[in-house]
């Protein structure tokens, strides 16, 4: 049994299952839309030198959202 | 002729914007940045007889309405009904891409893809099976390379067969079974509410779209009873299987399209590091990649001013002659308005304009490969922390950054902005961001009350005042004005590209057109107006007698002169003679050309009463001769350490060369004394108070001139800035266009010479403030209002004039404020007075 926690948690070099996608409809909408849909597979690149936002990479290509979004993404740690 | 209405749709940074100059041959901006194609562009191409007309639609990843780019892509799609809609794909990312086309088949249109950048792909050990891709997708795929022009002719083949023919059966995408009963019990109500809408959108579109609560459709409905049935659907939907509708359709677009992909692509496991990831490693390092974006910036600058100043160098030249050239058109002293106008007004103008040009080619330059490369998003991607910090996006950091070059495009920029909050903070707060037109503005006072050391630190520390403005201002906006939510940051990193020779050449002409355009007609037709305003009315009588005060002045010199002739036995009579005649050929030189009749008439006769007196005493002949060597070693040595300091080894040589020639005129100590007592007080100090009565003349006839009696009015509310009525009259002039100041400030000061190159201007500044003074000019240059086009773009892009109008108010204010802080306590605690 894998542990369920949100795409912000989750650290550099580590891969993640979306679970689902909270949050405002707006924002829920376009990161599905971007990919991130249950099941996708992501890994998450690297974090800003800020700190923030983050850097994915989804279906083939990089992303970065801000962990204020990825907090909205349930992932489950591969 | 047969023609096709083309509608070319694409990801942001498929390659779009090169697959449609390609294929049209016509000249726009290349970028990597998600959104640089905002409008909507059209080119034509004319192949076997048939003639395709291509519209560019703007970059989108979706046509869902969730931004301004997506409502006008789908508009023209649905409204507009091309024949054919090329979609570009990126051969490297396919899954994502291929979202947007199941968008465009839902609506029924014939597609073609054109799979682009199908090289990259193939390096990246990507491989399609083209015919299965084909099979699956029911439409036509062309592998294309955009910058390279490869696969345009097949493309083209492709668009002619497929257009005109009904857009073929796509296979349907089944969306989970929940959706079915409620977007079914929402077409039928609207085919009963709405026929004419109904009509216009393919079967069950509608009803699908409402049902993902789309803003944009749910607009054209005018029943309120639908809306309101829809509304509950929705309500009930959501709480059943605690999920949206759209979230649900687009994983069953996606799920379809995974399955697609598993089974006509392969990718070769990653073997070989991808190119763009080892960059980022690098690029977006946790510790190395903010001083190495620093890095960038600060060599962005130093290659602008470094380069760009020998070229300015020759601009300057070239008016300068120019100028020269066409004012000896007329005799010297001919008293025309119209060689007024050509000289002062319109070559002045125009030159003062395209002095700037190289800077803002080079800084053209830098940000578009800076934006071709892809390193653009990698800024927004490190900026992002600290532009939402004060309330914005990181995608506003390229528009803010295009900003330092000139804030009409940067305005423009704005439209990658999907939330209008967003938006408008940007486009209010940017003007703070230096232009390239204020350059010129720093580029004259800096050197002028800056020792050398400080001058970059000074322009450093003038666009960091800027840049906290901006961030001050946005943070204030957003907590005032603005209030709200900022919108989800979403951005892809795309992989590196080397930007095509062409493509950052196009954007670099494109911009400096623009920037010649708009100097071309607003600023010429402002620094005319400006001259005219300067110039006119002409002062009919002076309030001084300055004629006289010039007779004082002239007599005291002859005074002086006859004295300095009597230490060596000269008689006073000859030094006078002598005077005369030098003081003729001055006035010679004043009133004519060398190459007018007038001139060398009084030169001859210069020459022969130079003679007559040099035969008649042969003392005055020594002091002359003395007086017109040493002339000559002190000019040749002010020409030879012109740019020197006054520490370096280059100004001790030429020095000690200066004294080795004053040695070597072997003059006795008496006749060296007197030489010295008549050059440094005798004459010098008539050509000091010669300039002071100039002066004041001039500032007479420009007090009395339309902008000078602006400044003057205006003049006691700058007194505690520090602005004098000339600065004032400045300023005015710079409303129209910032560069303007510095053609202003010419006009102002200028005093006859018509070769004076901004040197001079240089020294007039000198002379009249002090380095506090030139610090506020320059605080006021940069916080003031910005240019009139600045406005008028602001305008077009709010939608209105209230913020314009609020624009030019605000930052009047502002600027005022800030300089009359500045001056205030710089004057009290006695800094840079």
């Amino acid at each position: 049994m894998s542990e369920n926690v949100t795409l912000d948690t989750v650290k550099p070099g580590e891969k993640a299952k979306v679970i689902s996608v909270d949050g405002e409809r707006d924002i829920k909408k376009r990161i599905t839309e971007m990919g991130l849909t249950r099941g996708t597979v992501v890994e998450v690149e690297r974090v800003a030198p800020l700190g923030d936002p983050l850097d994915i990479k989804v279906r083939g290509y990089r992303l970065s959202l801000r962990k204020e979004e990825a907090s909205r993404v349930m992932v489950e740690k591969l | 002729m047969r023609e096709i209405t083309v509608a070319l749709a694409g990801n942001p940074n498929a390659g779009k914007t090169t697959v449609f100059n390609a294929l049209t041959g016509s000249r726009q901006h290349v970028g990597n940045y998600p959104g640089v194609t905002v409008e909507k562009k059209e080119g034509t191409v004319e192949r076997n007889g048939v003639k395709y007309r291509i519209v560019d639609l703007p970059g989108t990843y979706s046509l869902s309405a969730n931004s301004p780019e997506e409502v006008v892509a789908r508009n023209f799609l649905v409204m507009d009904k091309p024949d054919l809609v090329i979609q570009v794909v990126d051969a490297s990312n396919l899954e994502r891409n291929l979202y947007l086309a199941t968008q465009i088949m839902e609506l029924g249109l014939p597609l073609v893809i054109a799979l682009n950048m199908y090289d990259v792909a193939k390096i990246r050990g990507i491989e399609y099976n083209l015919e299965l891709l084909q099979t699956l997708l029911k439409t036509p795929i062309v592998p294309t390379v955009g910058n390279k022009s490869q696969g345009m002719d097949d493309l083209l083949t492709a668009v002619a067969a497929a257009a005109g023919k009904p857009a073929p059966e796509y296979q349907k995408i089944s969306y989970p079974k929940e959706l079915d009963k409620p977007v079914a019990d929402i077409d039928a109500a609207l085919s009963g509410a709405d026929r004419e809408l109904a009509d216009r959108y393919p079967p069950q579109w509608l009803a699908t779209r409402l049902f993902e609560n789309d803003p944009d459709v749910a607009s054209h409905i005018k029943d309120k009873g639908l809306l309101d049935r829809v509304d509950s659907l929705r309500q009930t939907f959501e709480k059943e299987h605690d999920d949206l509708p759209e979230v649900r359709v687009a994983e069953a677009k996606y799920g379809w399209i995974s399955g697609l992909c598993a089974e006509a692509t392969k990718t070769t496991p990653e073997s070989r590091t991808d190119i763009s990831d080892s960059i980022d490693s690098i690029v977006l390092h946790r510790v190395l990649g903010l001083p190495i974006f620093l890095i960038l910036m600060y060599l962005m600058f130093q290659l602008v001013f470094t380069l760009g100043d020998p070229p300015m160098g020759w601009i300057e030249d070239a008016f300068g002659s120019l100028g020269n050239y066409v004012a000896r058109l007329w005799p010297k002293s001919a008293d025309s308005p119209l060689r007024d106008l050509l000289v002062d007004g319109i070559i002045g103008g125009v030159g003062g304009v395209l002095v700037l040009l190289p800077n803002i080619i080079l800084l053209v330059l830098a940000i578009a490969f800076l934006e071709g490369t892809g390193y653009m998003a990698r800024a927004a991607f490190i900026m992002d922390r600290l532009m939402h910090k004060i309330g914005l996006h990181g995608k506003s950091f390229i528009p803010m950054l295009l900003g330092f070059g000139c804030t009409v495009p940067a305005i423009m920029g704005t439209r990658t902005l999907e939330n209008r909050r967003d938006r408008l903070a940007t486009i209010l707060v940017l003007p703070f961001m230096s232009c390239g037109a204020r350059l010129p503005i720093y580029a004259l006072i800096i050197p002028a009350f800056f020792p050398g050391h400080l001058q970059a630190w000074m322009l450093w520390l003038i666009y960091i005042i800027g840049i906290v403005f901006a961030i001050v201002g946005a943070k204030i906006l957003r907590s005032t004005l603005f209030k709200g939510e900022s919108v989800p940051f979403v951005m892809e990193l795309p992989p590196y590209r080397m930007p095509t020779f062409r493509a950052v050449m196009n954007l670099m002409w494109d911009r400096a057109g623009e920037y010649v355009k708009k100097a071309g007609t607003i600023i010429l037709g402002v620094s005319i107006l400006l001259w005219a305003m300067t110039a006119y009315p002409k002062k009919p009588e002076y309030d001084q007698d300055y004629e006289s005060q010039r007779e004082v002045v002239q007599t005291s010199y002859i005074e002086g002169a006859t004295a300095v002739g009597s230490t060596l036995g000269i008689d006073a009579e000859d030094v006078v003679a002598w005077t005369e005649n030098e003081d003729m050929l001055a006035d010679a030189h004043s009133a004519y050309w060398e190459t007018e009749p007038g001139f060398a008439e009084a030169a001859a006769a210069y020459e022969e009463n130079k003679a007559q007196l040099m035969e008649r005493s042969s003392g005055l002949a020594m002091f002359a001769e003395a007086v017109e060597q040493i002339d000559e070693i002190d000019e040749q040595f002010a020409e030879a350490t012109e740019e020197l300091e006054e520490d370096s080894h280059d100004f001790r040589v030429a020095f000690n060369l200066r004294e080795q020639s004053l040695a070597g005129l072997n003059l006795s100590p008496s006749l060296m004394e007197a030489v010295q007592v008549y050059r440094d007080e005798v004459r010098a100090s008539r050509q000091e108070m010669g300039e002071e009565i100039d002066n004041a003349e001039a500032a007479e006839d420009l007090a009395y001139s339309i902008s000078g009696r602006i400044g003057t009015t205006l003049e006691p509310i700058f007194r505690p800035v520090g602005f004098d009525w000339r600065i004032v009259t400045a300023i005015i002039g710079s409303f129209a266009a910032k560069e303007v100041f510095v053609a202003q400030m010419g006009i102002v000061y200028s005093v006859g010479e018509a070769d004076e190159d901004s040197d001079t201007l240089r020294d007039k500044l000198q002379q009249n403030y002090n380095a506090l003074q030139a610090f506020c000019m320059m605080l006021w240059a940069l916080l003031s209002v910005p240019c009139v086009a600045t406005i008028a773009v602001a305008k077009r892009e709010t939608g209105g004039w209230t913020y314009a109008i609020g624009m030019m108010i605000g930052f009047t204010l502002i600027a005022y404020f800030a300089c009359l802080i500045v001056y205030q306590v710089g004057s009290a605690l006695g800094i840079g007075l």
